[in-house]
């Protein structure tokens, strides 16, 4: 067991002073190491509580780069490293914080050919991710080496948190043997996040984690740790038990070694935002085309399809908002009336409707909705809708940098 | 004869399939046999889903990727869809996040 110098004792004392954590628990500690994989919302409050209490060693995995965006949850990155690897802002803050520990960064893209030789360097996996795939290869790889995996997980308003493969307790494909659909996932880029409930998250994977470095039970094996912050407050369920019919853990194992995860799960092993790509070439502009219409002073109407928050946010000048679940949602009548009635010269085929939402996919949903129910009625074969490509992201990108971003 | 009142609750964005609201107390129809979780499932999706049933239901269960809980406690423990529902049971659909 590692042994504690002078000046640890004296930075530790709080904690060694606690009967049940003790010099036995803190050199217990000290000897272990922890991976944190993802340095985002969940893994940054991770790593700096995993640092403070004096973890030996702390594998801080991540391919992504800081961005602005990140820092309202992302504690240890800072403005003046946005553009930086998360992995090695992550080490230079938590060396700033605790320059005993030894932090050793993994800048990739955790896959099947890297995973095993990566888990097998650490004694505990923190699962800080932010995507189904990854959230499966951990639990295969963690299953196969033996591992404790601590899971944490945050969206909008609610976090969860659970410790797999713990002395008999299940793991991840106990509970969910088969990958949700992909229509059903929502990132934080899409759903946003509050930054401090990622936060409280990430600080329970640490108290997790060094419980179990130190020799102590964790609270959450078997246990399913719900965070509502809106109005649900803290409540513990009680989870099965290890499946013995489980693909991985279980009695009859049919996953022996790592698959490929991406396919399983049918999605990419990151949060960036799917493309979609549904509408024939002649029913999309660019923004750039878009701006020409508008300088030109050609009549048009602009429908923003974003959820109303949103266009609260930002929006461009004489656009509507509808958003799309209205459309989905028997709000396409109406919609079309609007066109109509404001379509003064309507068999000018250079009138037309341009529909635009944050990145370019809803707008093509929205497209497509409002050109099938107008043939379906016969009407509205005089106005042409199109989608404006890449939305107002690449309007801000490619046409007006003043127009803001989120 | 009298209905079977039970409270639902929707989290980790499930809410968001069900009129964007968490908790609902509901009156099940009285009927000859006692009330199962299969047959639960099968009325959430004729009666309180406004769309997009797959996002919820897959064949007579949950969409994989959701929990369901009875009384704090998973239904895997509690004999899945063939669990007798009680008076005044709370029954919690979890959809499972992945953000970070
Ligand atoms: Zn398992």
């Amino acid at each position: 067991m590692a042994q504690l110098s002078v000046e640890e004792v004296g930075r530790y004392g709080r904690q060694l002073i606690l009967p049940e954590w003790g010099r036995r628990g803190q050199e217990s500690v000290k000897g272990n190491s922890v991976l944190i994989v993802g340095v985002g919302g969940l893994g940054c409050p991770c790593a700096l509580y995993l640092a403070a209490a004096g973890i030996g060693r702390l594998g801080l995995l991540d391919y992504d780069r800081v961005e602005l965006s990140n820092l309202h949850r992302q504690v240890l990155h800072c403005e003046n490293r946005v553009g930086v690897a998360k992995s090695e802002s992550g080490r230079d803050a938590v060396k700033g914080l605790n320059s005993h520990i030894s932090v050793t960064t993994h800048t990739v893209l955790l896959d099947s050919s890297n995973a095993l030789s990566i888990l097998s360097q650490y004694d505990i996996i923190v699962d800080a991710t932010d995507n189904v795939a990854t959230r499966y290869l951990l639990n295969d790889g963690c299953v196969l080496l033996g591992k404790p995996l601590v899971s944490g997980s945050a969206l909008r308003f609610e976090g969860q948190l659970t410790v797999y493969g713990w002395r008999g307790g299940p793991c991840y494909r106990c509970l969910f043997p088969s990958p949700p659909p992909p229509a059903s996932v929502t990132n934080c880029s899409e759903g946003g996040v509050l930054g401090v409930v990622p936060g409280v998250i990430g600080s329970l994977q640490a108290l997790e984690a060094l419980k179990i470095a130190s020799g102590m039970e964790p609270l959450y094996s078997q246990q399913l740790l719900l965070f509502d912050a809106l109005g649900g407050g803290f409540r513990t369920i009680r989870l099965r038990p290890r499946q013995p019919q489980c693909a991985v853990c279980g009695e009859n194992p049919s996953i022996t070694a790592l698959i490929d995860y991406e396919l399983f799960c049918g999605s990419r092993a990151d949060d960036k935002d799917k493309r979609v790509d549904i509408l024939d070439p002649e029913l999309r502009v660019s923004p750039q085309e878009y701006s020409e219409v508008v300088s030109g002073g050609k009549p048009h109407l602009l429908l923003d399809v974003r959820e109303e928050v949103e266009y609260q946010i930002c929006h461009l000048p004489h656009s509507r908002n509808i958003p799309l679940c209205h459309l989905q949602n028997g709000s396409l009548d109406a919609t079309w009336e609007w066109i109509l009635e404001t379509t003064p010269t309507a068999n000018d085929p250079t009138y037309s409707v341009f529909v635009v939402c944050r990145r370019g996919n809803d707008s093509q949903l929205a497209v497509k909705l409002l050109c099938e129910h107008g043939k379906a009625k016969g009407r509205g074969e005089e106005v042409v809708i199109r989608d404006i490509i890449g939305g107002l992201v690449a309007w801000s990108e490619t046409v007006d940098p003043l127009f803001p971003k989120y | 004869m009298s209905e079977l009142r039970i409270h639902l609750e929707f989290s980790g964005g499930a809410e968001l399939l069900v009129g964007k609201t968490k908790h609902h107390d509901i009156a099940l129809p009285h009927q000859p046999h006692p009330w199962s979780l299969r047959q639960l499932i099968a009325w959430i999706r004729d009666n309180l889903l406004k769309e997009r049933a797959e996002l919820f239901v897959t064949g007579e269960s949950v969409r994989p990727g959701i929990l369901v809980l009875v009384n704090s406690t998973d239904w895997e423990l509690l004999g899945q869809l063939d669990y007798t529902l009680q008076p005044n049971d709370h029954v919690i659909f979890i959809s499972t996040l992945h953000g970070g």
